[in-house]
């Protein structure tokens, strides 16, 4: 903090980032009588404005100009394959897109909405029993959570209900009760709405994976498939499939976003206060160290202040979360020379691939039809559901049809099957072709943690207030892609079932490395993760930092490891668990919450 | 057959066409006359006009372009464009210090000045033929210009034609909505309730801009 930051009023919580993480802890917060400021460093947005009918039905504004994304001009990140090379700087939007302002990325996800396969949480325990601890890889920094699923899942059963969730439970309080996804855990409840209906290309794929001998499921979405009022007692209108899911605003209140399930009441609550355009610089800790007093922070008009507070609560998403505590001084920075420290450990990420069907002439596939967490999967080859042993890699992959809405400026980049030229007539030809008559499907796999794939400070490069941008090294292990091949195979299986013209079958490839320029998904993992181990994990199973007691930090940064399955289901259940404890535990006791 | 409504959406191919005649001609603000030339040409061939449909002319590609570079995009915003700049592998994506429009500028004088040497005149006085052969050494990145790599301006102009073919016609490209025609795409109607389990049925309904124009 420089001398002239203006001292605010202290209030009891302040939140920095106004996403799913931050605005859940808001509204715990504030239902526990505790004041909240709650500072976004991206402009105020609701549905009325940034989803208004039919102004934001505008691809080229959503997909290709970002509107509602990071401002990379702003702050970005520096990227590079390992240590001996020069990272460099992200400078335009590819392969993720961080969100910004008010709702964060949850305005405009997707909406696939998972729970996580209970061995996922303790996977490296789970390897271990199985198949003996040679058999995890040399570099692999497998870890456990640190928390069960029995404990998650009241919380996971109160994001569905506050996200309005639509899917089709198996099994509810051990009894089986539906057509749902058979390797998944018991549940307490019914998801509070029944499953979307099939696009024609999920429905295809389902006949073909029961053919192949798979258990297909419908995906569990937070798009509304009928009107529905969640427990705060906001509204959300039925999905019409309208097809601009991910990466906008949903004109029909159907798509879960903080800003129409959650921020309409907070915005009424007296404890509540919501500064947006409020970019955090860092959190300020005392003399020794040990205790945040408040965060700085330049307001809107780029005047410097200081918000003392009693807890800070770190909601900025994964890798912001991650350079916030290494430009604040919080936990040891991870080294990975020594693999020691820990806020950098573990970076991680989603390793997906896309194959690709042709069907027949005559059958038009429809692909503009879609909402972002429809569709149908299969877990055969997810999280410990299959035998690792014989295949010899750690992790596995969920594969999907999961048609959001396939639009023509990003169809015109599909393009063809391969083979087809990139323009002129023999890709017009082939667009038309794929965009009228193929389907997609994922094989939507975990990503292993590395030692030497890791976060740190970037000695070069700035943003525009002059911190370090965040580094990222990364790429993709023999682990993964050997995983990956094995379960495009699979797709290969269900894809002879389909009365197919043609089929790609896209796998990921022995030395290709991570390429920056190709959209992957946004969903960045580890960094600052969750744990029993102070020697292991920057947070522990509370998400608290075992050294700043009054910080909590919120986000995918908290997984050890990925996990096949979209990240945000997890996010806002370990926000609702942190919230839990906070209430009944720690402001009544403050300290720390573990060890 | 379906595939019978992609032969359909040709049939309307000249009267795109004939709406391009009776328009007003568009006077670019941001190319020069050369710089426009070009983009007319390399635009006539990335999408040509046959048998699928529509060409990118036909659509106002190049309008498109041009309004693109009066706006914020053109003007580089949300790209990270600070210093220093230092080249690295392709997978680590782009590492110049140029906005859209530099990279236009520099690229169409790199293409110009490839034609002038190697055929004795400008891009747009070139066979067919021989346009498309330039146009896919500067893809393959054969050609070196000063200061920009021929792929990388490539890859700028071919995503922008795109665009200017499939995005709603309120950017100044799309004309007619002959783009979402020839792919079949209904535009901002953005409503499939009733379509969502009709397995494999052409969609009836023609496409629909933002503005409310209808194909
Ligand atoms: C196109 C897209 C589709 C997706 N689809 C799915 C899906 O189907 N299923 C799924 O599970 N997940 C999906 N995700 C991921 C999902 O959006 C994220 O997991 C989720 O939104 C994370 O929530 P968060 O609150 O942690 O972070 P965010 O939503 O990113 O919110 C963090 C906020 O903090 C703000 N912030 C950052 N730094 C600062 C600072 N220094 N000061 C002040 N504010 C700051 C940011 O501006 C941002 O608004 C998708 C993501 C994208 C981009
Ligand atoms: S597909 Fe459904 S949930 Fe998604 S934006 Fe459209 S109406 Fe909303």
């Amino acid at each position: 903090m420089s001398g002239d930051a203006r001292r605010l009023s202290p209030v009891d919580v302040v939140i920095v980032g106004g996403g799913w993480a931050g605005s859940i802890m808001a509204k715990e917060m504030t239902e526990a009588g505790r004041s909240v400021v709650m500072l976004e460093r991206g402009p105020d947005r609701s549905t009325a404005a940034d989803g208004a009918y039919p102004a934001s039905i505008d691809e080229l504004e959503g997909n290709f100009r970002y509107r509602l994304f990071q401002d990379l001009s702003k702050n970005t990140v520096t990227i590079r394959n390992n240590s001996q090379q020069t990272a460099l700087p992200y400078r335009r939007m590819a392969a993720f897109l961080p969100g910004e302002g008010v709702g964060g990325a949850g305005l405009h996800w997707s909406g696939v909405h998972f729970r996580i396969a209970p061995d996922d949480l303790r996977l490296r325990s789970r390897v271990i029993e199985k198949y003996g601890r040679a058999f995890i890889p040399e570099g692999m920094n497998l870890q456990d959570y640190g928390v069960t699923y029995e404990e998650l899942e009241p919380f996971f059963d109160k994001a569905e209900k506050v996200f309005g969730t639509s899917g089709e439970a198996y099994r509810v309080n051990g009894q089986v009760v539906g057509r749902g996804n058979v390797f998944a855990p018991s549940r307490s409840d019914h998801f509070p709405l029944p499953a979307l209906k099939d696009v024609y290309t999920a429905h295809i794929f389902r006949k073909a994976a029961e053919e192949a001998g798979f258990h297909p499921y419908s995906l569990p979405a937070a798009n509304a498939s009928q009107q529905y009022v969640n427990p705060y007692g906001v509204q959300m209108g039925p999905c019409n499939f309208c097809g601009y899911c991910s990466g906008y605003a949903c004109y029909m209140y159907s798509k879960a976003s903080p800003n129409v399930n959650i921020l309409p009441v907070l915005r009424r609550h007296p404890l509540f206060e919501l500064r947006s355009s409020s970019h955090v610089l860092k959190v300020e800790l005392d003399a020794d160290g040990r205790r945040a007093t408040g965060v700085t922070y330049l307001d809107a008009d780029g005047q410097e202040c200081m918000q003392p507070a009693e807890i800070v609560i770190l909601a900025a998403f994964q890798f912001h979360n991650v350079r916030l505590m290494l430009l604040s001084g919080i936990g040891r920075p991870y080294d990975p020379a020594r693999n020691e420290g820990v806020v950098g450990r573990n970076f991680v990420y989603q390793n997906v691939t896309t194959s690709t069907v042709w069907l027949d002439r005559g059958v038009e596939t429809n692909q503009f039809i879609g909402a972002g967490g429809g569709g149908v999967a299969f877990d055969d080859f997810n999280s410990e559901n299959f035998d690792h042993g014989p295949l010899g890699f750690v992790g596995g992959s969920p594969v999907w049809v999961n048609q959001a809405g396939v639009k023509p400026i990003g169809a015109a980049h599909v393009g063809g099957p391969p083979g087809t030229p990139r323009w002129g007539s023999a890709w017009k030809a082939g667009t038309i072709d794929t965009y009228r008559h193929s389907l997609r499907i994922d094989a939507h796999g975990a990503n292993m943690a590395y030692r030497d794939v890791y976060l740190d400070l970037d000695p070069t490069w700035k943003d525009t207030c002059g911190q370090p941008l965040l580094r990222m090294t990364f790429d993709w292990k023999d682990n993964d892609i050997r995983m990956n091949r094995y379960v495009v195979d699979r797709i290969g299986d269900v894809a002879k079932a389909m009365d197919a013209r043609q089929v790609h079958l896209v796998r990921r490839e022995f030395g290709s490395p991570f390429d920056t320029r190709q959209y992957q998904t946004t969903h960045l993992g580890g960094g600052a993760v969750m744990g029993e181990d102070p020697g292991t994990s920057a947070l522990n199973r509370y998400l608290q930092s075992w050294d700043v007691h009054n910080v909590f930090v919120i986000g995918a940064n908290a997984f050890p490891q990925g996990t096949g399955y979209n990240p945000t289901g997890m996010v806002a259940a370990l926000a609702y668990w942190a919230a839990h404890h906070i209430r009944v535990t720690y402001l009544a006791h403050p300290g720390p919450l573990a060890g | 057959m379906q595939g019978l409504a992609g032969v359909a959406a040709c049939g309307t191919v000249p009267a795109f066409g004939a709406s391009a005649a009776t328009r007003p001609p568009y006077a670019p603000r941001f190319f020069n006359a050369p710089q426009w030339d070009f983009l007319i040409a390399a635009c006539a061939r990335l999408i040509p006009a046959d048998i699928h449909g529509p060409g990118a002319l036909a659509l106002d590609v190049p309008r498109f372009i041009d309004m693109q570079m009066q706006t914020p995009y053109g003007h580089g915003a949300g790209w990270y464009l600070a210093g220093p700049f230092m080249q690295g592998a392709d997978n680590l994506g782009y590492q110049l210090p140029y906005t859209p429009r530099d990279l236009y500028q520099r690229g169409i004088t790199g293409m110009n000045a490839h034609a002038t040497t190697r055929h004795g005149r400008p891009f747009a006085a070139l066979a067919p033929a021989v346009q498309d052969d330039l146009l896919r050494a500067a893809e393959q990145g054969s050609l070196v210009f000063d200061e920009v790599p021929s792929a990388v301006f490539f890859e700028q102009l071919l995503a922008n034609v795109m665009e200017g073919a499939f995005s709603d016609p309120i950017h100044g490209g799309n004309t007619g909505l002959g783009g979402w025609t020839m792919l079949g795409f209904p535009g901002a109607r953005a409503d499939f309730m009733d379509w969502v389990d009709r397995y494999g049925a052409h969609y009836p309904l023609g496409s629909v801009s933002i503005s409310g124009e209808r194909a």
